[in-house]
C-alpha cells in the first residue's frame, strides 16, 4: 500500500482529537460520574435541606436553586479540563502529538470539544433532576434550550481558562486543588443558593464582583420573563471575550510546554 | 541528489538554568545507517533527541533533516521522521487498534488507508490478539512495540528511538533488536540512544559517546575499540599475601594494573607478552587462577571516557 499523505486540515485534526477524548471517556465512564452524581446530589441535598429555611418550601426554592446548581455544575465540569490536560501533558502522549505534522491547536481544541460533551451531560442532568423534583418553569421549552446553551457556552468559555491553568501549573494535583477551590468559591460566593439581599454586606460585595452571579441572574431572568434580557446579552459577550483572550493564551502556553 | 546526509547536527547547545545539558554537539548521520548516541543516565541524550525532533528549542546550533532546517521548515521536517520517545507515548485508556487509528488519522491518512495500515502494523508487531484490549493490561514489551508501530505509520525513512530497550526483559530486548534490524534492512535510517554498550555494539554503524552534554568520542564501534588498545588480561592471585608482589613484578612489563580484591587486570600490547608474564609469575612462585584474555569491548571505551565523572 502506498501511504497517501495529505496535509491534515485543522478541522479534521480537531475532530480526530475530539474523537480520541471521547473514546477515552467511553472506556472510562467514571469520567462522567462527577458531572452526573454531583448535580443530582446537590439538587436533592440543597433542595430538601435548605428549601424550607431559605424559600419556605422545596417548590418555592427550585427556581432559585436550579439555575444555581446548573452553573455550579458547569464550573465543576469546566474545571475538569485543567487536570485532564496536565495529565495528558505529563503522560508523553503530547510529545507525540507535537512531533506530528498537524495543526498545533488541534490537541487543545479536540480536548475542549470533547469536554463540551461533559457540559451537555451535566446540563441535562441538572435540569432533569430539577424537573423530577417539581421544577416547572413558566416559559416554553425553547427558552429552556436557550438557558441550557447559555450555561454550556459559559462553561465552555471557562474551560479555556481552566485549560490555561492546567497548562501553566506544575502538577496535576496542583491543578486539581486549584480547580476545586475556584469551583467552591465561585459557586458559593454568589447568588447560586441564596438571594443576594440575605447575605452580609461584605459577602454581597464579593457576590456582586463574582461573574457567576451575573450568569445566574441572566438565566433566572430569562426563565422568569421568557425574553432575552440585557444581562443575558452581556454574559454572552463576556463569554466570547473570555474565549478570545484565553484560547490564544492556552495555545501559547501549550506551545511553550 | 548525491549523498545528502540524513541528519546534520551542528553546534547544538541547550542550557537548563545555569546547567549546560547539551554542549556544542555536532555530528552527521548517513542515510541507511544506525547511529547510536551512547551515554550514561543524565548525559543529555534525550535532550539532544528532543531538539532534533523539534520538541525542544535549542539555545544554539542547527539541525538539518534531509537538508531541511528543523526550525525554519518544522512541519516539513516533522513529516519526515518517526519518533519513539523514552517514555511510552501511547494512550493508556484506549486500545492498541484505536491508538493506531487515531495516530494514522492525525498523520493525514484517509479513513480506509488508516484502517489498512493499522491492520498491517498490528500484524507486523504481533499485536493482533490484543488489538482491542485496554493498554492497561499490556506488558512493557507490548507497549514498546505499539509505541514503535505508531511511529512507523507513515513509513518514515528516518526513525528516532530513545532508549528502545530500557526496562525490557532480555527476550523482549532481543525481539526489539530484531525489529530494528528489520527496519534497517527495509532501508530506514535509525538514530537510537542507549545506555547499554552491548546494544550499541550490536546495532550501531556509527557511535557518538556523550557525557555531561559533551560529545567525547565518535566512530564505528570497531574504531572506538581499537583506540583503547590491545587485549585485556585478567587473573586472580591465589594467595592474598602475594598480590602486592605480583603487581610490583608486572608493572614494569604492562604499565598500569587495575586491582579489585585478588583480581588483577592489565592491557597487553601484544598477545605474546602473555608468555613473559606467565614465566615471570612462575619464577616468582606466584600461583594464579581464572586467567582470561579478552578482546577490548565498548565497555572499556565507555569506562575510559566516562568513568569517575558521574
Ligand atoms: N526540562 C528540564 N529542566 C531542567 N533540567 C532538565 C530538563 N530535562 C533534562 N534536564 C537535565 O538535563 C540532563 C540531561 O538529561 P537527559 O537529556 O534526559 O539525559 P539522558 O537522556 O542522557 O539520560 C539531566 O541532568 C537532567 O536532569
Ligand atoms: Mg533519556
Amino acid at each position: 500500500m502506498d501511504v497517501q499523505k495529505h496535509n491534515g486540515s485543522l478541522i479534521m485534526n480537531t475532530a480526530t482529537m475530539a474523537y480520541r477524548n471521547l473514546l477515552k471517556t467511553v472506556h472510562n465512564p467514571d469520567r462522567f460520574m462527577d458531572v452526573i452524581v454531583q448535580p443530582v446530589m446537590f439538587m436533592l441535598m440543597f433542595g430538601y435541606l435548605f428549601g424550607g429555611a431559605i424559600a419556605g418550601g422545596v417548590q418555592a426554592y427550585l427556581p432559585t436553586i436550579v439555575p444555581g446548581i446548573l452553573m455550579q455544575t458547569m464550573l465543576s465540569a469546566a474545571s475538569g479540563s485543567g487536570p485532564q490536560i496536565r495529565e495528558d501533558l505529563d503522560s508523553g502522549v503530547f510529545d507525540r502529538f507535537k512531533s506530528l505534522p498537524m495543526a498545533h491547536i488541534a490537541p487543545l481544541a479536540g480536548q475542549l470539544f470533547a469536554d463540551s460533551l461533559r457540559l451537555v451531560i451535566a446540563t441535562i442532568t441538572s435540569l432533569t433532576t430539577g424537573y423530577l423534583m417539581g421544577w416547572r418553569p413558566a416559559v416554553g421549552f425553547g427558552w429552556i434550550i436557550v438557558i441550557a446553551l447559555l450555561a454550556i457556552f459559559t462553561g465552555w468559555a471557562l474551560s479555556w481558562l481552566f485549560a490555561l491553568v492546567g497548562l501553566l501549573a506544575k502538577s496535576a494535583s496542583a491543578v486539581q486543588s486549584f480547580s476545586l477551590i475556584a469551583m467552591l468559591v465561585l459557586s458559593f460566593m454568589s447568588n447560586a443558593f441564596v438571594p443576594l439581599h440575605s447575605l452580609t454586606k461584605p459577602l454581597q460585595v464579593i457576590a456582586h464582583l463574582n461573574p457567576v452571579t451575573y450568569v445566574i441572574t441572566a438565566i433566572r431572568q430569562i426563565l422568569a420573563t421568557g425574553s432575552w434580557t440585557h444581562e443575558a446579552g452581556l454574559v454572552l459577550g463576556v463569554d466570547v471575550v473570555i474565549v478570545l483572550i484565553f484560547a490564544p493564551l492556552a495555545v501559547w502556553a501549550y506551545d511553550r510546554n | 541528489m548525491a549523498a545528502i546526509n540524513a541528519i546534520e547536527v551542528s553546534h547544538l547547545t541547550k542550557q537548563f538554568g545555569k546547567k549546560t545539558v547539551v554542549d556544542d554537539v555536532s555530528f552527521k548521520v548517513r542515510p541507511g545507517e544506525v547511529f547510536g548516541l551512547l551515554g550514561p543516565n543524565g548525559a543529555g541524550k534525550t535532550t539532544t533527541l528532543r531538539m532534533m525532533t523539534t520538541l525542544l528549542k535549542a539555545d544554539a546550533g542547527q539541525v538539518m533533516i534531509f537538508g531541511h532546517d528543523t526550525v525554519k521548515e518544522g512541519r516539513l521536517a516533522r513529516s519526515m521522521f518517526g519518533l519513539t520517545g523514552q517514555y511510552a507515548s501511547v494512550d493508556e485508556d484506549i486500545s492498541a487498534r484505536e491508538n493506531l487509528m487515531i495516530f494514522a488519522r492525525l498523520n493525514g491518512l484517509s479513513r480506509s488507508d488508516a484502517k489498512q495500515r493499522t491492520t498491517e502494523l498490528l500484524n507486523e508487531f504481533s499485536l493482533v490478539n490484543s488489538a482491542d484490549k485496554a493498554l492497561k493490561n499490556f506488558s512493557g514489551g507490548m507497549r514498546r512495540r505499539l509505541d514503535l508501530a505508531v511511529s512507523l505509520i507513515t513509513r518514515p525513512t528516518l526513525i528516532f528511538l530513545d532508549e528502545p530497550t530500557t526496562g525490557l526483559d532480555p527476550r523482549t530486548r532481543t525481539q526489539m533488536w530484531d525489529t530494528i534490524r528489520r527496519l534497517v534492512k527495509q532501508g530506514s535510517t535509525i538514530i537510537l540512544t542507549t545506555q547499554y554498550l552491548d546494544e550499541a555494539d550490536q546495532l550501531a554503524d556509527h557511535l557518538a559517546i556523550i557525557d555531561h552534554g559533551k560529545l567525547v568520542k565518535m566512530g564505528t564501534p570497531a574504531e572506538l575499540k581499537q583506540q583503547i588498545g590491545g587485549s585485556k588480561l585478567t587473573f586472580k592471585v591465589c594467595q592474598t599475601a602475594q598480590i602486592t608482589a605480583a603487581v610490583q613484578l608486572l608493572t614494569p612489563q604492562v604499565g598500569q594494573i587495575q586491582q579489585t580484591d585478588s583480581a588483577l587486570s592489565m592491557r597487553l600490547n601484544q598477545v605474546n607478552q602473555l608468555n613473559t608474564i606467565l614465566t615471570m609469575l612462575n619464577q616468582a612462585k606466584i600461583k594464579i587462577t581464572q586467567l582470561a584474555v579478552q578482546e577490548p569491548s565498548l565497555d572499556d571505551v565507555f569506562m575510559d571516557l566516562t568513568v569517575g565523572k558521574n
